[in-house]
């Protein structure tokens, strides 16, 4: 049986943690005053960027030098992209998408 | 907490949440079952699921709580692997800038997920209570983490079906969005600036600690892209 305080004190700290990560550029640059220019521009811009960093960090267990060479990280997130940019609708894309995916590597490779 | 959303608009708050859902779900009852298997039960994996809210660092908290990890080298692990959030505030300072009574919860829940609905400005545009709509957003996500992570404490591995894979909406989720900023926007630099670093910083530095570094070197580069612009247009 783990030792449940040192537990509970340990969640608490990883909470607190990131509710300070969370909160810490509201608090820093959310005041009253104008936000600093740089900032309102990085925060235009940086959502574009992100975005492509996150689908980065999604497919980095790929492994296109060995089996299956990466195929259904590929083909799946083809069906995505292509379903998006033909109809646009965002759930049809990620539906679409992921039971390509699914059927991919459950029934493909 | 009053909300002007019409029940059209909180159904599109809903819809746009349902990828997140399948997401959260699966993870969230991957968890649990994990978690379960430490020794923590239940009322941990609410506890975590509620106050934590950290998909990934939730995960790894597995390990310190099982592996007695000291109190500083926890929270030294939290400071880096969720960093990235310092990021995710600074582009919704602007959006957020008076939801009032909203605003804490609507922070403390802006996770990787949350954080790619609420900056999808397409989806957006034409909601008139944005406040209430990315509260909405917001909370959804939350409820669909611990639900799963509650699930997957008490059902255990009883799953019906094979889910394997289903976590890939999440990647979808991301591409979606990717692809509909794009689409939405002419200026594809950043797009580009935030795929390149990530992918050049994953090949030197590996997949466990390339996150970081690629933030830094994308803040660079696009401090440097606006320096750039301003200079071209003077």
């Amino acid at each position: 049986m783990p030792d449940l305080r040192y537990s509970a004190i340990m969640v608490a700290v990883i909470a607190l943690v990131t509710i300070a990560l969370r909160f810490a550029p509201f608090l820093i640059f959310g005041g009253k005053k104008e936000t600093p220019e740089i900032i309102t521009y990085l925060g235009k811009v940086l959502p574009y960027a992100i975005m492509g960093m996150l689908v980065v960090f999604c497919l980095k267990g790929v492994t296109p030098l060995k089996f299956p060479y990466g195929l259904p990280e590929l083909i799946a997130s083809a069906v995505v992209v292509g379903l998006h940019v033909w109809k646009r609708n965002t759930l049809l894309s990620i539906i679409g998408g992921t039971a390509c995916y699914m059927v991919l590597i459950q029934l493909v490779f | 907490m009053k909300t002007k959303l019409s029940a059209k608009e909180i159904k599109k708050a809903f819809l746009a949440t349902v990828p997140v859902m399948t997401g959260y779900l699966v993870l969230g009852i991957g968890f649990g079952i994990i978690l379960n298997t430490k020794g923590y039960g239940v009322l941990w994996a609410l506890a975590m699921s509620v106050f934590i809210y950290a998909g990934s660092m939730q995960f790894v908290a597995i390990d310190l709580l099982t592996g007695g990890a000291s109190l500083i080298a926890v929270a030294l692990t939290t400071l880096m692997v969720n960093a990235r959030h310092l990021f995710y505030g600074i582009s919704m300072i602007d959006k957020y800038r008076g939801a009032g009574a909203k605003k804490p919860y609507m922070i403390y829940t802006l996770t990787d997920e949350t954080y790619s609905l609420v900056c999808n400005d397409s989806a957006t545009r034409a909601v008139s209570d944005k406040h209430s709509y990315y509260f909405l957003v917001s909370l959804f996500d939350h409820i669909y983490w611990v639900t799963g992570s509650v699930l997957g404490s008490l059902l255990g591995s009883i799953i019906p079906f094979n889910t394997e894979g289903i976590d890939f909406a999440l990647t979808a989720l991301f591409i979606t969005v990717f692809v509909e900023q794009w689409l939405d926007n002419k200026n594809h630099s950043p797009a580009l600036i935030g795929v390149g670093a990530s992918v050049l910083c994953l090949l030197i530095i590996g997949r466990e600690n390339f996150l970081i570094p690629a933030m830094i070197i994308i803040t660079v580069l696009l401090i440097v892209i606006k320096k750039k612009e301003v200079s071209t247009n003077a």
